[in-house]
């Protein structure tokens, strides 16, 4: 129930125009459709806060117990509702704080508003308490960043953070406010920003490019398609879906385009890349035509580039100009969203099944499930495999659920066995590779589709690098299902060590506290899994319940993920074992 | 693939943050700048940066496209030296009792097309703007005589082709609308 207070002051702040920068940042979130953020005050974001307070109504703020927690959070929101994920912060200690999840927004491509507090702007530059120059760290981690000197600028600057983090390739924005520009007053109007003069988000796409790329995919006997998140970020999974299909083209994906195709689609061919599946790496090599749609090239997915595809042409869908020919020559750029190049291109190309060519994906789904596969889901040792685990959330999920995954061994073996049938469902750090990112993501992911199930699954070394924001699930209640997979090493560093470093494991082993003590002490259910006989049923027990739950699983110490690529090898030189 | 000179000509919003985030692009590849320039440009709170680099053409090419890809970047490009006008501007401090002791200093001047710009009883100071061969010419030859200070401007340059900038400004704004 509102107070009375409440409602004098709603009349008021409706009445006036006059206010203080403070409550225009407030108003400025709110005309863009912002109701949830995350955050961390301190000294110089203070009067927000306390804007923050009056409309506590209408705009939910959740205290996360980092501001690098908050980061994720807007990011694991921003990556399941599609929406721009909103973090604030202070000046100094917590806009440095706030870096981590920024590079990770940055290489990610997620679109996400990151407002810090400043000191006054007459101590700029006068190495003040908790000053730093947090628009020179962001920099080149940002796609635009800006201080806020004067309380009249907020309201076009906050509108053009949001055009900027949401429009073309998306991506982190950074607004810093001194805190004579939050106290001082401002005649309020908003605008929704509409463009900005020197940028164009969304480049033309030539009707040439479209026919000559036609042309290749109809001559081509084997073609193959890799997919990324540039699909899902453009809301193109439909057009992708009809476009595979009708081309009949087997089809891949890169660790964030998983989910814009079903895993279970009969043309998804599965991942490519480092720790990805045996066919699509091997045929990379073979195919006579390879349409990237919506993808980078990442050096994890192409290994050695020098003998990457070299036999094949190459028909690149990109929105950013400056990622084509960066890493890969393409013979042929369609640019633009892949939303309406795919469409354009649909009515172009042939309906066609490449039957024999994907029969040689099958072949190769056949080796690697005898060699690893099999293995990994139905071990025959008696140590649990991560793999297994997996298998379990699938069956209690049936792929319906968001998989929120941390970095290393546990991620690798979540985007390699989670089964999805809905987009915006795998939420994990691929370009930073980000160690803590999981916890914090998974709490974002949660309230960015509050109906669906959320399961973060994370190693237990990156979760203890934000393990902290256990407290903000206790004090949000928020319903994410964590799943730890404590093998008592850092996994992924270890299995390197092993094969590359003579298994001379530097600092890789963990001591691990009480999982369970740490998860009950925040009043979180908690359970731990040792054996085989208990694992269905711990894992049906977390999905079933409706409150957070905590399951910690405790695997084989020394198992390595498999197939592997080396650092600089072909992706045709992908090992087994 | 051979390391080139080349020249990027970068047309901006003139913003505070804006060469921070376009020398950082330079950094993030440790690229060295042989100089860079930031000027007004023919466009009213259009600016100009003129920057100076060697390395390869592969290399020129994704560093614009990088450039270009921050917000207020308005355009940027590529030249090689036959596509543009260039100087580049040297001040040169010397004695002034060379003048008269060393008699052979007054035909350097002359012979490099160099100016006097001021002369005092303690020193004098000449004026070179040319191509980076010919301020550097012209201070090996003064050089010997011994030069109390030096120093080079970084270079600026004009294509021979045209820019259209005032047409892309537009596009941009008629998108916007």
């Amino acid at each position: 129930m509102e107070t009375q207070t409440q409602t004098i002051e709603k009349k008021i702040t409706v009445e006036t125009k006059r206010m203080t920068g403070a409550e225009a940042v407030i108003r400025c979130l709110l005309a863009e459709g912002v109701d949830l953020i995350y955050g961390y005050p301190g000294g110089a974001i203070m009067p927000v806060y306390d804007e923050l307070y009056k409309f506590r109504d209408q705009l939910h703020h959740v205290l996360t117990r980092h501001e690098q927690g908050a980061t994720h959070a807007a990011q694991g929101y921003a990556r399941t509702s599609g929406k721009v994920g909103v973090a604030i912060a202070t000046s100094g200690p917590g806009a440095t704080n706030f870096v981590t999840g920024i590079a990770d927004a940055q290489i990610d491509s997620t679109p996400m508003v990151c407002i810090t507090g400043q000191v006054g702007s007459h101590l700029l530059g006068s190495d003040a308490f908790q000053e730093t120059d947090i628009i020179g760290i962001s920099t080149p981690i940002t796609k635009w960043n800006h201080q806020v000197t004067k309380a009249e600028d907020i309201p076009a600057v906050l509108a053009k953070a949001f055009y900027i983090a949401k429009s073309g390739r998306p991506g982190p924005v950074l607004v810093d406010i001194t805190k004579d520009a939050q106290f001082g007053e401002l005649d309020f109007a908003y605008e929704k920003c509409k463009g900005v003069r020197s940028y164009k988000p969304v480049p033309d796409t030539d009707p040439k490019s479209i026919d000559a790329a036609s042309k290749l995919i109809n001559e081509a006997k084997k073609p193959m398609i890799v997919f990324g998140q540039g699909v899902i970020l453009g809301e193109a999974e439909e057009e992708l879906k009809n476009f595979v299909e009708k081309s009949g083209i087997p089809s891949a994906w890169t660790i964030l385009g998983l989910s814009a195709l079903p895993t279970a689609h009969p043309l998804n061919v599965g991942m490519v890349g480092m720790h990805g599946n045996y066919g699509p790496n091997k045929l990379t090599n073979e195919c006579d035509l390879l349409l990237a749609i919506g993808m980078r090239f990442d050096d994890r997915v192409t290994g050695n580039l020098e003998t990457y595809a070299k036999q094949a042409k190459i028909i690149h869908f990109e929105i950013d100009p400056a990622e084509v020919d960066k890493n890969v020559k393409a013979d042929v750029a369609v640019m633009g969203n892949v939303k309406n190049t795919l469409s354009q291109i649909l009515p172009l190309v042939q309906s066609r099944s490449h039957n024999a060519w994907l029969q040689k994906f099958k072949e190769y789904d056949v080796i690697e499930y005898d060699k690893v596969i099999k293995e990994e889901l139905y071990p025959s040792k008696d140590g649990l495999s991560m793999g297994e685990v997996l298998r379990g959330i699938n069956e209690e999920t049936r792929g319906n659920a968001i998989i929120v995954s941390d970095v290393g061994q546990h991620q690798m073996i979540a985007c390699r066995y989670a089964q999805f049938t809905t987009s915006k469902s795998n939420v994990t750090s691929g370009g930073l590779g980000t160690m803590g990112f999981a916890l914090p993501a998974a709490i974002g992911a949660k309230m960015g589709a509050p109906q669906r199930e959320v399961v973060a699954i994370i190693g237990d070394g990156g979760y203890q690098m934000t393990i902290q924001e256990l407290g903000t699930i206790f004090q949000t209640r928020v319903p994410v299902k964590i799943v730890v997979l404590n093998n008592d090493f850092l996994g992924m560093v270890r299995q390197w060590q092993q094969l590359f470093f003579d298994k001379r494991y530097a600092s890789t082993e963990m001591v691990n506290p009480n999982f369970v003590t740490i998860a009950k002490g925040y009043h979180i259910e908690a359970r731990r899994v040792t054996e085989r006989e208990h694992l269905q049923d711990a894992i049906a027990e977390m999905i079933a319940s409706t409150e957070p739950y905590f399951l910690e699983v405790c695997v084989e110490k020394e198992n390595n993920v498999f197939p592997m690529i080396p650092t600089g090898a072909s992706v045709s030189d992908i090992r087994l074992a | 693939m051979e390391k080139e000179n080349f020249t990027i000509s970068v047309y901006t919003e003139n913003n505070i943050g804006l060469l921070n985030r376009i020398s950082a692009i330079f950094l993030k590849r440790h690229i060295n700048l042989d100089s860079m320039t930031a000027s007004q440009s023919e466009i009213k709170d259009v600016f100009r940066f003129t920057i100076a680099v060697k390395v390869t053409e592969e290399q020129v090419k994704k560093i614009v496209g990088q450039i270009e890809k921050q917000i207020e970047v308005i355009k940027a490009f590529y030249h090689k030296e036959e596509d543009i006008i260039y100087q580049e501007t040297a001040l040169f401090k010397v004695a002034s009792k060379l003048l008269f002791e060393e008699r052979q200093i007054q035909n350097v001047i002359k012979n490099s097309n160099a100016n006097i710009v001021t002369v005092t009883p303690e020193f004098f100071v000449i004026e070179k703007t040319g191509r980076r061969r010919e301020v550097q010419a012209l201070y090996h030859k003064l050089e010997p005589y011994g030069l109390m200070q030096f120093v080079r401007s970084g270079r600026i340059a004009v294509t021979k082709e045209k820019m259209n900038i005032s047409e892309i400004l537009e596009s941009f704004t008629e998108e916007a609308v």
